[in-house]
């Protein structure tokens, strides 16, 4: 017997506008003031009527064309009909049966190794409204829930995948890739603690039987995971349950309803939770305030034109263009746009992709985590960096001398110096960093060292190999430009002969 | 259509649209909706094949507005019809929904 | 002639002459409020304070020469589900018993802007639903011309305050002849623009694809003077349409020189009661007078607008009234610990009859499994009426029909058969579920002296038609002149 996992995913994106989906009221975290991004419009006031955000509606295409969705020609809002505190018209204006856009797919690595990937289908990809949020009497003394709907309101992409990932670490994937790619298209911020990115998990398993039956087990959703961690973890912990009530119960998916359940990222557990009292009937219908959407091919080209490279592309293509591992590809691509943009510029600029690759994953890195900066906050610009790589490239300095000029270049930008080019060749002239290329100057320092250290001379000739170091440390003292490497073959040169 | 409308199915319909309503006047509604359910059954001397919905008398697509903040209400007036607040938030009586 | 039966054009040119004041009508319709609205019930709130004060600020515009709007110093009197500030809002409910919208309707600010003088708000069926008054959680509103009587709904009150003589104007809100038919009943004109032509933002939602706001007044000039300030474009609604108003009040005189009047035979036959067919059929040969030709039309579907409308206004409605739950705003019912008992409590005792009704019956239509079968199949009918009319329109200029099949009914006689009340509706419902304007103009009195209403539909945005149509039919005849007599006058 054996069992294959059937996930699909639900995820939930909130969309960067400056304003709410229906009213002018700002889109903006903020729980510490209550109820003050509202207005009649997302307070469900008798009267009021939503007008849809032109820029949602954009961002909402764009998303779906990247996601390689069909975008339908012909678009409403349907409202669905449910009660809740947070919901102050208690239906969501959403869409049901002519969603905006239906049957994409992204392509996720299932293997950073090999750079294996697959792709994961999307049933639909709507456009709705976020609902404010009930905030829960936790004492247990029964005491009222509170509601804030700064929240409501807020424009909503919700997308469906198809059951088509296999593992919990495979839904983990697609979530950071999706997250990857809606951060690249600048649509979402998707921070999950802020909410601005959901996730629901669907999951069941294939029991494969030892004569050859193929049994789907009853469906579960895990809700309102708030990590992709927490993803992971709770579809993981899903297949054991569900492999352990198989055995037990030998329930199939005919033989029960899809069941919701939580998770407890404390206890490390999922949880039942109880249905809403009704069977689900939302009762959708076309929203008699909100009028149809027609999207024409020329706008459509006009988006197509404001996509960006998507991720997985970009990661695939740093590594053939820029000969960098699968793996610098990846840390590169995952620090988001801005980042990948600083790599490329000064891979290109540079021309040593691989140098350039070391310098900002590592380098730039350390800086910007230590200075608690972004990319864009970082002063060393990707044009003064590419020129520093450039003088490793032309051996005028070495990669260490390089790390000096870098430190000096940050203590200038500190200081509010502007750095150019000049400033960089300033520093290795005024620090005697140019790497010594004139062999009759470097030939005469060895010998002058080599006369003044016998002793170390003759332990060489016996044999004891670190006895070099020293006089390689005379020489380097001397000559600061001095390729170390260099230094070494002609003293041992010049001592064997 | 044209299924006869038990107390049952207008108790089951009272509940979807959160309306308690006594006993009497589910007696009384499902003798009315009855009537005008068994009514708007003439609908169906209608062919509507191909026949699209019109959902609104006025045909218009694509109205948008800007993405341009425009004034909240202050909180007070947000809440000022309110049945019970704190002055931050609405409250409501706890929903006994989850575990 | 007093200042309270004074037409808007007469009231206008003596507040423009100096002749009078805003604060002088203001009173005098105060005034007429407390002797008569005692007896009919016409308002559920006057703003007596607020009145004269606007009023005195327009008479101080007036006197520094300032720009002054288009109705500068007129009472108006709102119907009460449209959003004022410093107002209730209550829409007859007990459910906004308490409610003070903190924003004014777009109507409501174009009155302002008109320089119009609110003094009140009336009375309806509660939300809108209903064809009597009687549905009003507060009082009934009686007919002024039979006290007995019902003035119609849902916007009763306010065609009894112009028919009562307490304001020159108001406005109510027509979602299957709310507007048409009190206006019928009370022997006043009132009109139901095309759907998009007036602004919906602030008009507390029945049913958001039938719903339009109109004007009121004792005769069409008074009407059209309101429309074109009430008329226009309003980013705040999806559905309103972005369209020129013309300006309504200088052409309302000019006849329409070789009119086509298309009337469709089967409006004639059984269920109409003999003096409105009579006042019908004379108000055609008035027509036929003035140079109008009258052509036979087929409303193939018209048979099924009852239907059609039944189930999509209770539809919407069961949406648009799901926000009422005692959570944000509104009643609550405070013995409840949970909140789904404190839904369906605060639903149950915060609604009346017939609004839980509608919503029992749209829910019910919108549900799993009988969605296509009433919703959809309605949605459908629907597009087939609104081709009917555009079939017929190709023709004719304007459909005329009575307005109701009867003169008002009396108080309390088809409040426990709602069947037989929806079925009175069947002359104007047309027009709500295919859009297009009408008009309910004074066409008679019955053998009771009780008034009858001609009904005239026009294509979608040809109220300019409509309304010199209808002044055409106004200057040849004499019974908007016509007036109830009350109690204490």
């Amino acid at each position: 017997m054996e069992f294959t996992t059937i996930i699909g995913l639900e995820v939930h994106v909130q969309l960067l506008t400056k304003t709410k989906i229906f009213c002018g009221c700002a889109n903006l975290f903020n729980p510490e003031n209550p109820n003050v991004q509202t207005c009649p419009v997302c307070l469900g006031l008798p009267g009021s009527l939503p007008v849809m955000n032109r820029k949602a509606f954009r961002l909402a295409v764009k998303t779906a064309m990247a996601l390689n969705c069909n975008i339908t020609p012909f678009t409403k809002w349907d409202r669905k009909q449910y009660y809740y505190p947070d919901l102050p018209k208690n239906y969501q204006i959403s869409q049901y049966d002519l969603p905006f856009s239906t049957e994409g797919w992204l392509d996720i690595e299932t293997d950073l190794e090999t750079g294996e990937s697959k792709k994961v289908r999307l049933i639909r990809v709507h456009l709705e409204e976020d609902a404010g949020k009930n905030i829960h009497d936790e004492t247990g003394r029964g005491r009222d829930s509170r509601v804030d709907l700064n929240r409501a309101g807020t424009p909503l992409l919700e997308i469906v995948s198809q059951p088509d990932m296999r593992s919990p670490r495979e839904a983990y994937t697609f979530l950071n890739e999706l997250k990857l790619l809606l951060t690249y298209l600048n649509v979402s911020d998707c921070n999950m603690q802020e909410g601005s990115l959901r996730c629901d998990a669907n999951v069941n398993l294939h029991v494969h039987t030892d004569d050859g039956h193929r049994i789907a087990t009853p469906l579960v959703e895990i809700k309102n995971l708030n990590s992709f961690r927490g993803v992971e973890q709770a579809i993981a912990y899903e297949v054991e349950r569900q492999q352990e009530q198989w055995r037990e119960s030998k329930l199939t998916i005919d033989d029960s309803p899809k069941q919701t359940r939580g998770w407890d990222a404390e206890r490390g557990v999922t949880f039942g939770q109880r249905g809403k009292e009704e069977a689900s009937d939302y009762r959708y219908f076309p929203d008699p305030d909100l009028v149809p959407v027609v999207v024409e091919e020329s706008q459509l080209q006009e988006l197509r034109g404001e996509l960006c490279e998507p991720p997985a592309d970009r990661r695939k293509r740093f590594q053939t263009a820029y000969q960098i591992s699968s793996y610098d590809a990846s840390v590169i691509i995952d620090q988001g746009l801005a980042f990948a943009d600083y790599y490329e510029s000064v891979a290109s600029d540079s021309g040593d992709g691989k140098q350039a690759a070391n310098w900002v994953t590592q380098d730039i890195q350390r800086e910007l985590n230590e200075r608690k900066l972004t990319i864009d906050q970082f002063p060393i610009r990707p044009h003064i960096l590419s020129t520093l790589l450039q003088r490793i490239g032309s051996q005028t300095i070495t990669v260490k001398s390089a790390r000096e000029v870098f430190a000096e270049l940050l203590c200038r930008a500190d200081n509010d110096e502007s750095l150019s080019d000049d400033l960089i060749d300033g520093i290795i002239d005024a620090n005697g960093l140019a790497i010594v290329s004139d062999t009759g100057q470097l030939e005469e320092t060895i010998e002058a060292v080599i006369s003044r250290n016998e002793k170390a001379v003759a332990a060489f000739r016996e044999g004891k190999q670190a006895a070099v170091g020293p006089m390689i440390g005379q020489i380097m003292r001397e000559i600061k430009g001095a390729d170390p490497k260099q230094v070494r073959q002609m003293l041992i040169d010049k001592i064997s002969e | 259509m044209t299924a006869s409308l038990s107390r049952e199915d207008v108790s089951a319909v009272a509940v979807l649209a959160r309306l308690q309503l006594s006993p009497e006047e589910v007696d009384v509604f499902t003798s009315q909706l009855g009537q005008i359910l068994e009514y708007v059954d003439i609908l169906n001397e209608v062919d509507t094949t191909d026949i699209e919905p019109l959902a609104h008398p006025i045909p218009v697509t694509n109205v948008f507005r800007d993405d341009i903040v425009t004034p909240s209400l202050p909180r007070e007036a947000a809440l000022s019809n309110a049945p019970n607040t704190d002055g931050k938030y609405f409250f409501v009586p706890q929903i006994l929904e989850e575990q | 002639m007093s200042l309270t039966d004074a037409t808007v054009t007469t009231l206008l040119a003596k507040l423009q002459s100096g002749e009078t004041s805003s604060t002088e009508v203001t009173e005098a319709c105060l005034a007429r409020i407390d002797s008569q609205d005692t007896d009919v019930g016409a308002f559920l709130h006057v703003d007596r304070e607020g009145a004269l004060l606007r009023a005195t600020q327009v008479d101080e515009k007036r006197k520094n020469g300032e720009p002054i709007g288009p109705l500068a110093g007129l009472p108006v009197a709102v119907k009460d589900v449209v959003c004022t500030t410093g107002m209730p809002t209550t829409c007859a409910s007990r459910m906004l018993e308490t409610f003070q919208p903190p924003y004014d309707a777009g109507a409501t600010e174009r009155l302002l802007a008109a320089d119009a003088v609110i003094v009140g708000k009336t009375n309806l069926d509660e939300f809108a639903m209903g064809s009597s008054n009687e549905n009003s959680a507060y009082h009934v509103t009686r007919n002024p011309w039979d006290l007995t009587r019902s003035p119609g709904g849902s916007s009763g009150g306010s065609a009894a305050a112009v028919a009562a003589q307490m304001v020159p104007l108001s406005i109510g809100s027509d979602t299957g002849g709310s507007i048409r038919q009190p206006a019928a009943f009370c022997g006043v004109v009132g009109l139901k623009p095309t759907y998009g032509r007036v602004s919906r933002y602030g008009l507390v939602a029945y049913a958001s694809s039938l719903d339009q706001i109109g004007p009121f007044a004792t005769d069409v000039t008074g009407v059209a003077t309101l429309l074109e300030v009430l008329a226009g474009y309003d980013q705040r609604d999806s559905t309103c349409i972005d369209a020129d108003v013309p300006k309504y009040r200088e052409t309302v005189d000019k006849p329409i020189d070789g009119l086509r009047i298309g009337v469709v035979p089967e409006h004639f036959e059984e269920g109409l009661h003999p003096d409105v067919n009579k006042a019908i059929r004379n108000a055609l040969d008035v027509y036929k007078a003035a140079g109008a030709s009258i052509v036979d039309i087929e409303l193939p579907h018209s048979k099924y607008v009852v239907a059609v409308y039944y189930l999509v206004a209770p539809s919407e409605a069961s949406g648009n009234l799901a926000r009422y739950d005692g959570v944000h705003y509104g009643y609550r019912a405070e013995e409840a610990q949970n909140l789904i008992p404190m839904y369906s409590a605060s639903r149950g005792q915060g609604f009346g009859d017939e609004v839980k009704r509608r919503i029992m019956l749209g829910t019910y239509a919108l549900s799993s499994g009988y969605y296509d079968a009433y919703y959809l199949k309605a949605l459908k009918v629907r597009r087939l009426i609104r081709q009917d009319f555009d079939t017929a329109f190709a023709d004719v200029d304007v459909i005329a029909s009575p307005v109701a099949p009867t003169p008002a009914f009396k108080l309390g006689e088809l409040i426990d058969n709602p069947l037989e009340m929806y079925l009175s509706d069947i002359y104007t419902l047309g027009a709500n579920l295919a859009g297009i304007p009408g008009i309910s103009i004074p066409a008679g009195l019955s053998d009771d002296g009780l008034p009858i209403g001609l009904q005239l539909l026009a294509r979608p945005f040809e109220e300019e038609r409509l309304l010199r149509a209808a002044r055409m039919f106004e200057s040849a005849t004499d019974w908007h002149t016509k007036r109830a007599v009350l109690n204490h006058d």
